[in-house]
């Protein structure tokens, strides 16, 4: 039965050509963002919201991932506060966050040292992001090798300076310093093509009156500059926040958690736990004390996206 | 500009700043440039410790050639690249459409909606692990190039769809409407209009997105375990075991790793740096 057009429905649809057809012109603009999201979603919903689920799920009960799984209630969190490698992990990751807040810091330092109009610069910035754009396990394999203690690059430098050798990754001390290390090179990278772009959004005349008032070097940076670039900043803190959270491939081409567990961090532990000792329910719970941490700092992160879409 | 521009200054600190540049940069690429070096040495120039020396004798073509003789090398190429690159096209393909419509739509939950990629895609990946594992055997696609292409595609439409729509939104609304008044079904203004504007987009967010996926260590490690199907970044890891103190070839390896990425960032470098920076000038 024909329906009469209404208002919002498209002027010039064409004339019925079918029930079916007429249907579909009188919702397209209705059905449309549906269908363009369906695919999405449920991509989305079958390999990352339902999987969340699942592992907290999953970290109530003890599986050895083939046989069927008890539910244990809180115990597996109850081992998990009673582990001392889950500690030496947590404070690996705390201290890997820490430390990785020095990027950002490093990248402005780069980023103010190639922010100069001078022939070639586009290339030498370009070079300078290589470690960000090379994968972690070349970076991790280029590192373990550039700290091996027997035929390391970095102990021939010594040598032939005279200066003793060393052996970073085999210390249960200095070890997870190493692997943060590396990390820091392409973090740093990051940080600083976007200090870069930032700098780039800079507005001149504000820089020019400050000068004109006489302000130089470190104030104008500290007073006039940073503020501007307070949206960089935040980004950068959170890439790193992310980043020093998530780490993985480095410990795992590095050094595999050790020695004697001193480089573990959550993410690899989760990984061993469930793979190497076959503790499924544990390894969840791993995964899920990881999960809270970063849903704390994404929260702040949301939190502001949302007030500034609200704004 | 700050800080004061080095080409006002006088001639002795402009030649000042560019040896600067030069040592610092040196300096920033030296690792990398021992392993390069280091891929074209022979075993003897290593174990008697030539490690910084210009090689005794340069074996570019020998190394590069035994890496592929002596190991399925070509074969992670080729399941990277195979890997890849659908990922890539899928996860754009679904970032488009998803980003249009949480773009120019209204409906209730658009913002939940967007908030939702958003964070899903700022996930540890241990989260996921073994539900998608399991996911992976039980419909069959464990050890196949599939379960890391779907897996991928899934994962990487969040953060695509997240910049697509902050660009979609970008477009004036008159134009679409100008579209519609003509006649144009909102589908066809998705592909006649939106797309074809969109293409700088596209090409940042496909760049981008195929350094991830490429450089992606742990699903690979999780989702296949057999040669046949393993990506270069896992290979890699496999060849260690096999090669112990063959350094030259390992590095070789990681060499021929890193090309394909730094050459897609050198040939794409400004939609790539446009990309990687959207939330840093979006403010």
């Amino acid at each position: 039965m024909p329906h009469p057009p209404r208002a919002m429905d498209n002027a010039s649809a064409p004339p019925g050509r079918g029930a079916l057809s007429d249907w579909w012109w009188r919702n397209q603009r209705a059905l449309t963002p549906f269908i363009l999201l369906a695919p999405a979603c449920l991509l989305f919903a079958v390999f990352v919201l339902y999987p969340i689920a699942a592992s907290i799920r999953l970290s109530l009960h003890d599986w050895d991932g083939v046989g069927p799984q008890t539910w244990v209630g809180l115990a597996n969190f109850a081992e998990l506060f009673g582990d001392p490698v889950f500690y030496t992990a947590l404070a690996n990751n705390l201290c890997w966050l820490a430390l990785y807040l020095l990027a950002p810091v490093f990248g402005l330092g780069l980023a103010l040292f190639l922010n100069q109009d001078v022939r070639g610069i586009r290339v030498v910035r370009s070079l300078f992001l290589f470690p960000f754009v090379i994968s972690q396990v070349v970076v991790g394999l280029i590192f373990a090798w550039f700290l091996n203690a027997e035929f390391g690059l970095l102990n021939r430098l010594l040598g032939s300076a005279g200066l003793p050798a060393v052996a970073p990754l085999e210390s249960g001390r200095w070890a997870i310093f190493a692997v943060i290390l590396a990390g820091l090179w392409p973090q740093t990278a990051y940080c600083m093509i976007l200090y870069l772009t930032g700098l780039t959004g800079i507005r001149p005349e504000l820089i020019e009156s400050a000068r004109m008032d006489g302000a130089r070097g470190g104030r104008l940076l500290w007073h006039v500059v940073l503020p501007q670039l307070r949206p960089v900043t935040f980004i950068a803190a959170m890439v790193c926040v992310v980043g020093a959270l998530r780490s993985f491939d480095l410990v795992a081409i590095m050094t595999a958690g050790g020695p004697y567990n001193s480089t573990m961090v959550l993410g690899y532990y989760m990984y061993e736990q469930t793979f190497l000792s076959l503790r499924y329910g544990y390894g969840a719970a791993i995964a899920a004390v990881l999960f809270a941490l970063m849903g704390a700092f994404v929260g702040l992160f949301l939190w502001r996206l949302l007030r500034r879409e609200a704004a | 500009m700050f800080p004061a521009p080095v080409a006002r200054a006088s001639r002795l600190s402009r030649m000042g700043y560019r040896a600067a540049l030069f040592l610092s940069l040196a300096l920033w690429l030296l690792p990398l440039a021992g392993v390069a070096l280091t891929s074209v040495r022979s075993i003897d120039d290593l174990t008697r410790g030539n490690l910084w020396g210009w090689p005794s004798e340069t074996r570019l073509v020998e190394n590069y050639a035994a890496v592929f003789s002596d190991s399925r090398m070509a074969q992670f190429i080729l399941n990277s690249v195979l890997i890849t690159l659908p990922a890539v096209a899928g996860a754009v393909a679904l970032a488009c459409m998803a980003g249009f419509a949480l773009a120019k739509f209204r409906f209730r939950g658009n913002l939940l909606l967007f908030v939702i990629f958003i964070a899903g895609n700022l996930v540890p990946f241990q989260i996921l692990m073994i539900p998608v594992r399991d996911i992976a055997i039980e419909t069959g696609i464990y050890d196949t190039r599939w379960a890391l292409i779907l897996f991928h595609v899934a994962f990487q439409t969040g953060f695509c769809t997240l910049f697509m729509r902050n660009f979609i939104k970008q477009l004036p609304d008159a134009m679409l409407d100008a579209a519609r008044i003509e006649g144009s079904s909102e589908l066809g203004i998705f592909w006649h209009i939106v797309l074809p504007l969109v293409r700088p987009a596209i090409a940042a967010i496909a760049a981008l997105t195929f350094t991830f996926v490429w450089n992606d260590y742990f699903w690979s490690l999780v989702l296949v375990q057999s040669d046949d199907v393993r990506p270069l970044t896992a290979g890699l890891q496999s060849l260690r075991g096999m090669w112990l103190a063959s350094w030259n070839l390992i590095s070789a390896g990681s060499i021929i790793a890193a090309i394909p990425p730094v050459l897609l960032f050198l040939l794409m470098q400004q939609h790539f740096i446009a990309g990687l920076t959207a939330g840093a000038e979006s403010d």
